[in-house]
């Protein structure tokens, strides 16, 4: 969106006001991201920056923050929570995700749009809400404060983020490809796991790792049913905000930035494989 | 298997009927194939997510604690008219469970449910309670002796209306209504109203931040959709690294940012646009619960914008243009009314996200900002007065649910897209 060269002053000034304007909101968006990564390196236990930073003195940064992550019980213990609940939650909703899509995607199935609405609802309700309603639950079946109750919730909110990249995927599924597999002598399973599996299978990882990230990051359900034992890293991040919020957090944030650049590296070039495959682009 | 056919060169009449029995077969193969595949997840949701919401719904209406509790008093108050105190036979019950259940340690809960609906009865029934040895037949005597309130025919209302464990009267007090001993439901004062009030200022702040998001993204996805692709995916790597950044890193750098030794006030004070001394409150009030939420919704309204205002064809507007119009005719008349499709999207989608926060209006809210998901939070984890947090989930279930229809229809579930 060039200027033209025929443009008056004020339309001039419009387009520089404007640039200026999203460059502003740009800034906005990424600010906070960017201001983390310095912080968690401060010598001393602030939240901002101290003089010797901002003189770029080597004395005012240090490594301690993430020292004292890396040898504290509390977050190696939150940490290993994490990964168990998020690699089981992930690989359950992939599993049922993906075979609901498949199935949602036949034009056979009846009531496809209550079912649409009931399988995508955990993305809807709220998230205090559905932690009420599962502390109460959850509590009367006796799966609350338990590893089996974190992975069940986690499950059900991660699985609308799987069901809708993969019917995106299958959206533009060729089916003749299933029938041409069946002509030529195929079992409907051979079929599936040597023509649909790879078609779907940037969909399905998309998804999966949606399902991961929100395993992952996710705290309201947390602070309801995860037990004494349970506490994940949101977890252990939230009660450390809230009771004295130290630079550790800081450190912490860094590295969950890093993590959350890789994913979205690892999305952006399967959606881009997705559309190539798909002739979109 | 034969195939016969008539002179006429149809099927026979037999033959049309297998097929279409066959055909009909088939068909309801193929859809109990396709069902079979949703009910694993179907099933799944139905229990680890429905449920729960579907109990919850049940908790808002019930109340056992009194009927439980005090299980002889209500069964006995079951026939009583309500006219004149209740005579010798209904006391003696009162006095049973009082006994059973100082015995059980179990009177204390009927009690503190009592207190929720008329302040004064727990102090009633627990100093009876502690006056148990003085309780003796006849028992109306007694009791009425030990603590004038049993003497109180309104008191008696309040047992006999809970103790049938089904109510409204979570409800009625989250509607900042109280019910009187007669049991007319009327508005409590103004001054007292809690829950209205937060409903409200939660919509009211809520429709602020998507207004937010919209005059922020709307800007930001039109340079998006109309700069160079190559140039346009470097941008949205700005849009999306915040998506992805979890929610309570951003949070967290907010509270950097914004407190009163944060980076934007010494920024401010450097400039010398405010004094030392004056740095200004931006964090623990509404203020700080709009900025940051802004910035995490902010995407969601991007995402959506940028995706219609990609199918907008930029020759229209040239075309407007070369026909004489001025930049904002053009603007206004052509390229807005094509793009409100990803307005109305984007908002009702960041509305339905706001209204339901809780983490972040309980981080940096302080007291101003904070949501009716942070009451729910404390009715369930502080006062733990379960039913009224049931019940204000259940109005905000509602209400979530009306606008998400809304969004349905306008949008239709199918065209939800992620990254």
């Amino acid at each position: 969106m060039a200027i033209p060269a025929y443009a008056g002053t004020l339309e001039r000034t419009w387009y520089y006001t404007f640039r200026l304007f999203c460059a502003a909101v740009f800034i906005f968006l990424i600010a906070p991201i960017l201001v983390i990564v310095p912080l968690s390196f401060n010598a001393e236990p602030y939240f901002s920056f101290t003089e010797g930073m901002l003189t770029l003195d080597p004395e005012a940064y240090s490594l301690r923050w993430y020292e004292e992550f890396l040898t504290s019980d509390r977050w190696i213990e939150s940490i290993k929570n994490s990964v168990i609940i998020a690699f089981f939650a992930t690989i359950l909703s992939a599993v049922l995700g993906t075979l609901a899509a498949l199935g949602l995607n036949r034009s056979e199935l009846p009531f496809k749009g209550v079912i649409m609405g009931l399988l995508i609802s955990p993305m809807i309700v709220p998230l205090i809400i559905a932690a009420a309603g599962m502390f109460f639950f959850y509590s009367k079946l006796g799966i609350a404060q338990s590893y089996v109750g974190l992975i069940l919730a986690h499950t059900a909110l991660g699985t609308p983020f799987v069901v809708i990249t993969v019917t995106a995927t299958l959206s533009g599924f060729d089916h003749t490809l299933i029938k041409a597999g069946a002509s030529l002598g195929a079992t409907p399973t051979y079929t599936f796991f040597k023509v649909t599996m790879p078609l779907i299978m940037t969909g399905v990882i998309s998804g999966a790792l949606f399902a991961m990230m929100t395993s992952f990051d996710e705290v309201i359900v947390a602070i309801f049913i995860a037990g004494v034992e349970q506490r994940t890293i949101p977890l252990q991040m939230w009660s450390g905000i809230r009771e004295q919020i130290s630079p550790t957090i800081l450190a912490v944030a860094t590295i969950l930035i890093t993590f959350s650049i890789i994913m979205l590296t690892t999305v952006e070039i399967l959606r881009r494989r997705s559309d190539r495959i798909r002739g979109i682009s | 298997m034969s195939i016969s056919v008539e002179a006429t060169g149809d099927l026979a009449l037999e033959e049309q009927k297998r097929l279409k029995a066959d055909l009909h077969r088939s068909l309801r193969r193929n859809k109990i194939r396709a069902l079979m595949l949703v009910a694993p997840l179907v099933v799944f949701i139905v229990v680890t997510f429905v449920a729960p919401i579907g109990n919850m719904l049940y908790r808002s209406v019930n109340d056992p604690l009194v009927s439980e509790f005090m299980p002889l008093t209500t069964s006995a108050l079951e026939n009583w008219d309500e006219q004149e105190l209740p005579d010798e036979a209904i006391f003696a019950a009162l006095a049973q469970d009082i006994l059973q259940g100082r015995e059980a340690k179990t009177i204390g809960k009927a009690a503190k449910r009592l207190n929720y609906e008329q302040s004064g009865m727990r102090s009633l029934v627990m100093g009876s309670v502690r006056k148990h040895k003085k309780i003796q037949a006849p028992y109306k005597e007694s009791l009425i002796k030990i603590k004038k309130g049993w003497g109180d025919i309104d008191n008696w209302k309040v047992i006999k209306r809970l103790g049938s464990g089904l109510t409204a009267s979570y409800y009625i007090n989250a509607f900042d209504m109280e019910t009187s001993p007669e049991g007319e439901v009327s508005f409590v004062p103004e001054k007292e109203q809690i829950y209205l009030k937060l409903f409200w200022r939660t919509l009211w702040m809520s429709m602020l931040i998507t207004a937010m998001t919209v005059l922020l993204g709307y800007p930001v996805s039109y340079l998006l959709a109309s700069l160079p692709l190559k140039t346009a995916n470097m941008l949205m790597i700005l849009v999306l690294l915040p998506f992805w950044t979890s929610l309570l890193v951003r949070t967290s750098s907010w509270i950097a940012m914004l407190q009163a030794q944060g980076i934007l006030n010494d920024l401010l004070v450097w400039f010398g646009i405010i004094a030392d001394e004056a740095r200004i409150q931006m964090i623990y009030n509404a203020i700080g619960t709009v900025v940051a939420m802004t910035h995490i919704l902010l995407p969601f309204m991007i995402l959506p914008l940028y995706s219609v205002m990609k199918t907008v064809p930029p020759s229209y507007l040239r075309a407007a243009r070369s026909l004489g119009a001025t930049p904002w005719t053009a603007f206004w008349q052509v390229y807005l009314p094509q793009t409100v499709p990803g307005i109305s999207a984007g908002a009702i989608l960041v509305f339905i996200l706001s209204i339901g926060y809780y983490i972040t209006p309980a981080l940096v809210g302080g007291q101003s900002g904070q949501f009716i998901g942070n009451l729910i939070a404390y009715h369930m984890q502080g006062s733990l007065n379960w039913g009224l947090a049931a019940a204000l989930g259940v109005m905000l279930l509602v209400v979530v649910l009306g606008i998400y229809g809304i969004y349905n229809r306008v949008v239709g579930t199918n065209s939800v897209k992620l990254g």
